[in-house]
């Protein structure tokens, strides 16, 4: 089944973006395929490559980049959302691409299932 | 707010082959309050796009959702934009179903006169017939 | 339809809002995730509104979350537990899911 992913919240300050982490590496598992995973809202600050967490903590920046190139995964950061959150191509962390909101709907359509993940 | 719209559709895939004649029922559920936060507006933005993949769009206002579109807001002195009125032009977006839930109303003293669209108020259990059928849910 | 709450119903309607809707839907299912299996404790103020949800909606929660918090002793009976897996295939028996955020 393709099951394509939302996410609506930062990284560290809510749980959010954490279990979406932990779903996409369920649904893998499983033999799902996750074609893209859309960022929005504060979303768009997992995509930021100047996110800097303590050494003993998880990098969800760096986490997320590695699993969508393992597993083939698109990426794709609102470029509304970002602009006005400061997230620009000079600060994209490795894996992810900006575009338009058309890219969440194009995945409501082509995805089997959307799952939103937020606060 | 044009600009912001222009500058969305910047990715939308026209040409997409697999996208094209899919129509699916998209539900977008609205259940914030405007301006507090940005998610009334930024839903707003996703509705818009919606509208250029010709898909079935229905739009619920429950919770402090239905302050969205409650009439009177002025927000000049807020220094933030008022994007009430964008509600009144979803119906040139072919956007038109928009659906009110009753108990949300009646918890928060607001009737259907006190709301600058025009809605068609449903209960609860109305509600969930709607969001069963749908394919892909968006709650703000 | 799959419903999937993540707040708190201590600090947070949601729950509420999402069960006055679900509970008319035939087949509906309830997932508590994140600060939501809050909702899954035994012996508090929210225990009567659970038991009633349990007659008319499937309900379930995510262990991990559960875990995390403490809660593993005072899950209330009839609330099924869940791994992200068990999230995964929810996602997908059911034919739509829904985020109540």
């Amino acid at each position: 089944m393709k099951l394509a992913i939302m996410i609506n919240e930062g990284v560290y300050q809510h749980q959010s973006t954490d279990s979406a982490y932990q779903f996409v590496k369920a649904a893998i598992e499983k033999g799902h395929e996750v074609p893209r995973i859309f960022f929005y809202h504060d979303g768009v600050y997992n995509a930021s490559s100047l996110t800097d967490p303590p050494k003993d903590d998880r990098n969800i920046v760096m986490r997320w980049a590695k699993l969508a190139h393992e597993h083939n995964i698109d990426m794709v950061v609102c470029v509304a959302a970002a602009l006005r959150r400061g997230i620009k191509d000079e600060n994209l962390a490795e894996g992810f691409r900006i575009s338009g909101l058309g890219q969440l709907v194009e995945a409501g359509i082509q995805a089997d299932r959307l799952v939103v993940f937020g606060d | 707010m044009g600009e912001e719209m222009t500058e969305s559709t910047g990715g939308i895939d026209f040409e997409d082959e697999d996208a094209s004649g899919v129509i699916k029922k998209f539900m977008f559920v609205n259940r914030k309050a405007p301006y507090g936060t940005i998610y009334a507006l930024e839903s707003l933005e996703v509705v818009l796009i919606s509208a250029a993949f010709d898909q079935d769009v229905s739009l619920i206002f429950m919770d402090d959702g239905v302050y969205q579109i409650v009439k009177g807001q002025h927000t000049k002195a807020i220094d933030v934009k008022n994007f009430s009125p964008t509600y009144r032009a979803l119906e040139g977006y072919d956007i038109e179903k928009l659906y009110v839930e009753k108990e949300s109303l009646d918890q928060r003293g607001l009737t259907e006169d006190d709301l600058l669209v025009d809605v068609q108020v449903m209960s609860s259990a109305e509600i969930a017939k709607i969001m069963a059928e749908q394919d892909v849910v968006i709650s703000f | 339809m799959l419903h999937i709450v993540n707040k708190s119903p201590f600090e947070n309607r949601t729950l509420d809002s999402c069960l006055r809707v679900a509970i008319n839907e035939p087949g509906a299912a309830l997932l508590l995730i994140e600060d939501a299996v809050y909702a899954a404790s035994k012996s508090g103020t929210f225990e009567s509104a659970m038991k009633d949800a349990l007659g008319k909606v499937k309900v379930y929660a995510l262990w991990p979350d559960i875990e995390a918090r403490g809660m593993q002793d005072r899950v209330i009976e009839g609330i099924k537990m869940v791994d992200y897996g068990g999230f995964v295939d929810l996602v997908a028996e059911h034919s739509n899911c829904q985020s109540w955020l």
